[in-house]
């Protein structure tokens, strides 16, 4: 086990290394990243105070160093616009991105779950179809445009949610989310229901065929033992991989509907950068967010290893 | 069906082509046939290929067209709402429905260029990782779990913000950050063919590498990447006009869904229509696309098409 989560561990850290190398040439592509982040209108001289201010008139090794070491302590530079570190600004906005991703995986969850267990053990029933149903919305409707469809109805119309902005209450000194999270979350986790709902559905339709399942049948035990010890357990294990992957994806896909429910997360801050064009605080962006999935993929292997022994040994 | 398993072989297609292209073509067809989701996919499908191809035609208006007057008409079928503009105008008042018409054009484009670019690309990467194998495939394979592993939207958003707007680019983007898939895909279904009985046949009657390649390999991987191509295709309409949502696809004045709906989001709460209908448009060509790559997977795959009852 030690020498599957090194050799995972390895792995993570050079596609962290491989991140910092695309994150740091990206700007260069245009030959001229000072170029892209003054104004049009901007004197020769201003352009050259900024490239001055910002180091981009050393040479491109150097720079990369500089950007190199600074990556590995946490430190992107300065923010161009608001005058403040990187780092600093994206802290500030994780609380409200992590409430975001993680009400919307428990949605997922308490949807997409159930769901499949119940399509996968009567394959062709109602139950069944409404899982296709759900498989097929997940991939066919734009979460961006759900959100839209969401306040239209249900704030706009009804009046039962606020259109955008978060509010949190707080008990005991921690932060805990209101109502206002509810048409966000609901919209971001379209597409990760949809993913859930297929795979727990075709787990379980595998699992159902199983020697070991005829076996408990032919002791004469019955269906819920059957499908809590033996069928639940065993579809839990390709779930687990499903669950990180898509934890992963929530805490750093959420640009569209952070943007559109006013939501103080990390994609809102993304939308701002690149409308004010303030790259530095891009670059830390993207480096974050890649951050964050390689961290969870990583998990997710290990939990995966300690699940099932197959994967530890067979590597 | 004993002449397209004579396909497969490649021994059969050489003698009699026209009758073999003939009897697919009935073959195909009545495959549609027996799967009716999948026959209303392609049609749906076809609707949209064929208003983007003759646009022109069939669109009421110049969607470049404005008319203050009628500026935020309502949809036909409410009360305030007039059949001149079926859909509506927008806050500019040209018409939403011709300017969906229009739309077609960039999405399909940016979807079929961004695909038949990534494919073939893909398809060559996957191959040569696949066939050569040893240390090729390992720098091929680390590069592709490298950009597998990134946030993808994340990213496409940085490098759309960088290089600006304009179709090219928005094809370019795309079509270059979606090749790992098919490299992975093609990668896979080499490492599985290779190792199957009819190549082991054919290396054994002293068949070169290029023909294993092209007669034997090449052949089996059309089915699951024509599968791909089409779930991809339809990811990129979705995410072309996310782009366009965020103001980073096709310049403003272009009509595209996703402009469409950045203008419309801005009216949201007064005038919900000129947001929510070219979303419907989306969603559409979305759900066309997924039901025929639904149809495409089981029938492509004869050991889905038994099961699947």
């Amino acid at each position: 086990m030690q020498r599957y989560i090194l050799s995972r561990l390895i792995q993570s850290l050079l596609i962290l290394l491989g991140v910092l190398l695309i994150v740091f040439f990206m700007l260069q592509l245009t030959g001229d990243p000072v170029s892209l982040m003054v104004s049009r209108n901007a004197s020769p001289e201003q352009v050259q105070r900024v490239r001055e201010e910002m180091g981009f008139n050393r040479p491109m090794m150097v720079q990369f160093a500089d950007f190199m070491t600074g990556a590995v302590v946490g430190d992107f530079g300065m923010s161009l616009r608001h005058r403040q570190p990187a780092m600093k600004l994206i802290l500030e906005r994780l609380p409200a991105t992590v409430e975001l991703a993680t009400v919307a995986l428990l949605m997922a969850m308490v949807i997409g779950i159930p769901l499949g267990l119940l399509g996968g053990s009567n394959p062709g029933g109602f139950w069944d179809t409404l899982c296709r149903l759900a498989g097929l919305i997940g991939q066919t409707i734009p979460n961006f445009w759900l959100a839209l469809i969401l306040i239209v109805f249900f704030s706009v119309g009804l009046g039962w949610f606020p259109t955008f902005g978060r509010e949190t209450c707080t008990v005991f000194g921690i932060h805990l989310p209101t109502r206002s999270v509810i048409l966000p979350a609901f919209a971001l986790c379209l597409f990760t229901t949809g993913q859930l709902v297929r795979f727990t559905r075709a787990a379980v339709l595998e699992i159902k065929n199983e020697d070991y399942v005829r076996t408990a049948y032919s002791k004469g035990i019955g269906d819920r033992q059957i499908y809590t010890r033996h069928i639940l357990r065993n579809a839990a294990i390709p779930l687990i991989s499903i669950i990180g992957v898509q934890f992963g994806y929530l805490l750093s896909g959420s640009i569209y509907i952070e943007t559109i429910f006013s939501w103080p997360g990390i994609g809102n801050l993304l939308a701002e950068a690149i409308g004010n064009r303030d790259f530095a605080l891009v670059q830390a962006i993207a480096f974050f967010a890649s951050l964050t999935v390689v961290i969870l993929n990583l998990l997710t292997d290990i939990a995966y290893g300690l699940a099932d022994p197959r994967i530890r040994y067979g590597d | 069906m004993p002449e397209t398993s004579a396909d497969a072989t490649g021994l059969l297609v050489d003698e009699t082509p026209d009758r073999t292209f003939r009897q697919s073509l009935v073959y195909v067809g009545r495959l549609f046939w027996r799967d009716k989701t999948g026959l209303v996919g392609l049609i749906m499908f076809l609707m949209v290929v064929f208003s983007a191809i003759f646009a022109p035609w069939i669109a009421p208006y110049d969607p470049l067209q404005q008319d203050l007057r009628a500026a935020k008409t309502p949809p036909a079928w409410t009360e305030k709402g007039s059949f001149d503009h079926p859909l509506g105008t927008d806050n500019l008042g040209r018409d939403i429905l011709s300017r969906i018409i229009y739309g077609s054009r960039v999405s399909l484009t940016v979807g079929f260029f961004g695909v038949l670019i990534a494919c073939s690309l893909g398809l060559t990467i996957g191959l040569i990782s696949g066939y050569v194998g040893g240390r090729t495939d390992n720098i091929i394979m680390g590069g592709v779990n490298l950009i597998l592993s990134l946030p993808y939207l994340v990213f496409v958003v940085f490098i759309a913000a960088i290089l600006g707007r304009s179709l090219l680019i928005v094809i370019l983007i795309f079509a270059f950050t979606d090749i790992p898939i098919f490299v992975r895909i093609t990668r896979g279904e080499v490492l599985r063919i290779r190792e199957s009985g009819f190549v082991e046949a054919a290396l054994s009657i002293g068949a070169k590498r290029r023909r294993i390649i092209f007669r034997h390999i090449l052949p089996n991987l059309i089915g699951p990447l024509i599968t791909i191509a089409t779930f991809e295709m339809s990811a990129m309409i979705f995410y072309e006009a996310g782009l366009g949502f965020l103001g980073l696809s096709v310049p403003p004045s272009v009509p595209s869904w996703g402009n469409m709906l950045a203008v419309g989001r801005k009216y949201l709460t007064i005038y919900p229509w000129i947001a929510t209908i070219p979303g419907l448009a989306i969603v559409f060509t979305g759900l066309a696309m997924n039901l025929l790559g639904d149809w495409l997977r089981d029938v492509i795959d004869p050991r889905l098409r038994r099961v699947k009852k």
